[in-house]
């Protein structure tokens, strides 16, 4: 066995959260490859939540979420029906007599482990830990260190607790050593021991901060607010304003007045708080700002389903904002993206002087996997404002239209801005032919040739096979399970292209699309958003059946995948 | 006889007699004896008639958005200390527009001061009523007379524990520039509501209207006891003019912000420490 995937289920305020974290570590603390993400409710007690753990063996990397469970702990009454259209007859049930009646499941390995008795014994809250016990002995963890790690987690509870849960895991552990041989060892990596952990959330606020990002003003929503959480907590270290804001309105534009003092502000938010920042955003247009949007898509409308996961705000991130001024638009497709594409969002701002987007969505700042520290690519800050003279002229007419950007008491000049209308100097003005049109040319058309040529370039290049006639077209968080897909598949007539910058699209897109034969889409919404724009911009027009779109509020999952492209191959090219 | 923040005069857009004239003189005048130069101020307004100010200053300028200039403003103050910030807006602006803003950033205490030209009218979209108005006023959309309770700033301040809270007839110069260099002065949130008649379209209260219905704050009143202050905040047979309450005693936000608190540079200056982040990268070796 290549892999295997873990799936615990429980109720919100069962410990899911600690036990998906601790085997996490132990996991790649022992020298596996591992992968979580975990799907739950809007609700802070009750419903039924699940988290999948995956581990690969050896050199096998895991990034993708699989439908298919290998081992479920089902932790509640109601787990195995809230996960079991994803169970098939191979799939090991650890099951608790108490919970569950193993005879209503006759078509999976039941094992019973008590798992609630602990709850009589030691106390409630230890049931997580036990869980954490018995996946480790399963799993051949090393004892010395598994309880290193709990009494490292542990010792700030006091002596109680901490020995309540040492206590617990023992038990846990015990119990799991006895049943080791119901899953086939797996082999271990020992290079994965010195590699990072990160989820999205912290991979887009440590690409801020290697960004040069050093203001964050934001209202937490659900699925962004991991990124404000972790900019606050290494605020200190890494000089950085934190604000919570009173609302969107006011982040949006607490960011913008950030960037005019030559600080770096971003703007965290997701679907519904984006649409407050409509008018902020065009307020950068008009001022030409710097501005750095992470929007974590979520499924709407209006508060839709505030943790899940979607792809459904790109026509929102494309459209948004009254008039008419560029942004760009990256969507990450894995955790070393999303800390590259950040910091190239910071300099391109700077550079440009327009707000530039990294869409992400749930399922990416909510997954985590292991990853090479020397894969976590510095590009280095690259500040764009200058000392102003005496006749500094905040909008002077220059060649590519951008002005250069003064900051207020750096230099003698004065850094005059105006969301009206303005002239060279910052000053409203209503001279329609004069200045309006010149205005217009400087930010739209000599901007706009500028930003064609965004520097460094990411091109499109496709992975898997490198001959094909088949092409599979994602973007942002899906870019990894179709990776997946492709290489179970092992087609050499399939490979696959994604997008990670989405807007403006990569110049190079009409050439490498057209190598292709067939081409299939796959987006996370119900009408094709990127589809639309992919033939709105280069004139490729991909049929509906052809596509793939989800908009259910899950991910896509690697056998979905695989499935869809099957069926097309086999339905005739 | 030239001040330093004198700019762009003749492109002045208000009308014959506005408040604003002699505010907009007095501010100027305030500044200058105070001895804070162009170079290190940034007027910050939103839009209406008073948002405008800026453009006739010299110094650096943000005219954003409606409402937003709060918001604005307490991030320049954070991400660069060294700078003043003067906020110069309308009553619709900052009351009506930007109300949360106004609430929410008295909370926050950042140092900075905002004017609020208050004319208890809209002005630049032509007379319709302002959160400010009295009630009974009758405008071309309020047609059977404004029926909501006015909004009392002075009140709402005091009530949030605003750091400064005053209020002026912008017809009493040399009492307003008092006032407006005690608001500048203050560290922290400073609120100067400014009683600045719109000649064109209110008509109720006008100039003369400003000084029968309104009176000078003597010594007699502390504006350090809170309780003392809420009284005078709801006085509105006559209003009282002068430093309404002031708390000196407050954090300002960035004081707050622990990252100024060895180091006071602007952020601007500052530098990435390259290895630390290194550094920190590579120990996020655990969850």
């Amino acid at each position: 066995m290549d892999d295997l995937s873990i799936v615990l289920v429980g109720a919100a305020g069962q410990g899911i959260q600690t036990v998906e974290q601790f085997m996490v570590n132990l996991f790649k603390m022992t020298g596996y490859n591992v992968y979580a993400t975990k799907e739950y409710m809007s609700r802070v007690r009750g419903g039924m939540n699940s988290t999948e753990l995956r581990i690969g063996s050896g050199k096998k990397r895991v990034r993708a979420y699989v439908d298919r469970i290998d081992l479920l702990i089902p932790l509640h009454k109601n787990a195995i029906e809230h996960v079991q259209h994803r169970l098939s007859k191979s799939t090991i049930i650890l099951t608790d007599p108490d919970l569950i009646n193993q005879r209503e499941y006759p078509d999976y390995q039941c094992i019973a482990v008590p798992f609630t008795k602990i709850k009589k014994e030691i106390g409630s809250k230890f049931m997580n830990v036990f869980a954490v016990g018995v996946l480790s002995g399963i799993f051949r963890i090393p004892e010395k260190s598994a309880l290193q790690f709990i009494k490292q987690r542990f010792e700030t509870k006091g002596e109680l607790i901490l020995n309540k849960n040492i206590n617990s895991f023992n038990r846990g552990h015990k119990k799991g050593e006895t049943l080791k041989d119901i899953i086939p060892e797996m082999e271990k990596e020992p290079n994965v021991i010195n590699e990072i952990l990160l989820d999205g959330n912290q991979s887009v606020g440590l690409g801020a901060i290697a960004g040069g990002c050093n203001f964050i003003s934001a209202y937490p929503m659900s699925p962004s607010t991991g990124t404000l959480v972790f900019l606050a907590q290494h605020s200190r270290k890494f000089d950085i304003v934190v604000d919570q804001a009173e609302d969107e309105i006011a982040a949006i534009n607490k960011a913008i007045g950030a960037w005019y003092t030559g600080a770096r502000g971003i703007a965290s938010t997701s679907g519904g708080g984006f649409s407050l920042m409509s008018e902020g955003l065009s307020l950068t247009g008009m001022i030409e700002s710097p501005l750095v949007i992470h929007l974590a898509q979520r499924p709407g409308p209006a508060t839709g389903l505030p943790t899940r996961t979607a792809q459904g705000d790109l026509n929102l991130a494309l459209n948004a904002g009254h008039g008419e001024f560029h942004r760009i638009i990256f969507a990450p497709g894995s955790i070393e993206q999303a800390f590259f594409l950040t910091q190239h969002a910071f300099n391109l701002a700077d550079a440009l002087q327009i707000p530039v987007f990294i869409l992400t969505d749930q399922y990416l700042v909510d997954s985590y996997y292991n990853v090479p520290p020397e894969d976590m690519n510095i590009i280095g800050i690259r500040h764009a404002f200058i000392e102003t003279d005496s006749e500094y002229k905040r909008y002077v007419y220059t060649k590519n239209g951008i002005s250069p950007r003064g900051v207020p008491g750096f230099g003698e000049g004065f850094v005059r801005i105006d969301s009206d209308e303005h002239d060279e100097w910052g000053h409203i003005t209503e001279d329609l032919r004069g200045v309006r049109e010149k205005m217009i040319d400087k930010r739209i058309y000599k901007k706009g040739l500028t930003i064609s040529q965004i520097e460094p370039p990411i091109p499109l290049e496709p992975f898997g096979s490198e001959e094909f006639d088949t092409l599979v077209i994602c973007w942002g968080s899906s870019y990894l399970i179709v990776k997946e897909a492709l290489e179970e598949l092992n087609d050499s007539q399939i490979a696959g292209v994604h997008f990670s910058q989405v807007f403006p699209v990569p110049k190079n897109t009409k050439s490498v699309l057209h190598e292709a034969k067939n081409l299939l889409l796959i987006e996370g919404n119900a009408t094709g958003q990127f589809l639309k724009l992919l033939k709105l911009y280069t004139d490729i027009d991909i049929k509906k059946n052809r596509v793939y779109l989800k908009s259910n509020g899950e991910p896509f999952s690697v056998e979905e995948v695989i499935s869809f492209i099957r069926s097309k191959i086999k339905g005739g090219k | 006889m030239g001040n330093p923040f004198d700019y762009n005069t003749e492109e002045i857009a208000w009308c014959p007699g506005c408040g604003n004239f002699t505010l907009h003189k007095t501010l100027k005048e305030a500044l200058t004896e105070l001895g804070i130069t162009p170079e290190e101020t940034v007027f910050v307004s939103g839009i209406g008639q008073a948002a405008k100010l800026p453009q006739y200053m010299k110094g650096h300028m943000f005219n954003g958005l409606h409402g937003r200039p709060l918001a604005v403003a307490m991030a320049i103050k954070a991400t660069n200390p060294e700078l003043t910030v003067i906020v110069n807006s309308g009553d619709g602006c900052i009351y009506g527009e930007g109300g949360n803003h106004f609430n929410q950033q008295i909370l926050r205490n950042p140092d900075i001061t905002v004017i609020t030209h208050n004319n208890q009218v809209y002005g630049l979209t032509k007379g319709q009523a302002s959160p400010t108005s009295d009630k009974g006023m009758e405008t071309p959309v309020q047609i059977y007379g404004v029926s909501n309770e006015p909004f009392n700033p002075i009140a709402a301040a005091v009530a949030l524990d605003a750091s400064f809270v005053s209020r002026v007839f912008v017809g009493d110069q040399e009492k307003t520039k008092d006032i407006f260099k005690a608001a500048i002065k203050n560290k922290g949130f400073s609120l100067v509501d400014a009683f600045s008649p719109c000649v064109s379209f209110n008509k109720l209260n006008t100039f003369k209207w400003y000084k029968e219905n309104t009176y000078i704050l003597d010594d007699s009143h502390d504006p350090t006891d809170r309780m003392q202050a809420f009284q005078k905040a709801i006085e509105t047979k006559k209003y009282p003019l002068g430093i309404i309450y002031r708390n000196s005693s407050k954090r300002t936000f960035w004081e707050a912000t622990m990252i100024y608190e060895t180091n006071k540079s602007p952020l601007y200056k500052r530098k990435l420490n390259m290895d630390a982040l290194k550094q920190f990268i590579e120990s996020k070796k655990e969850l």
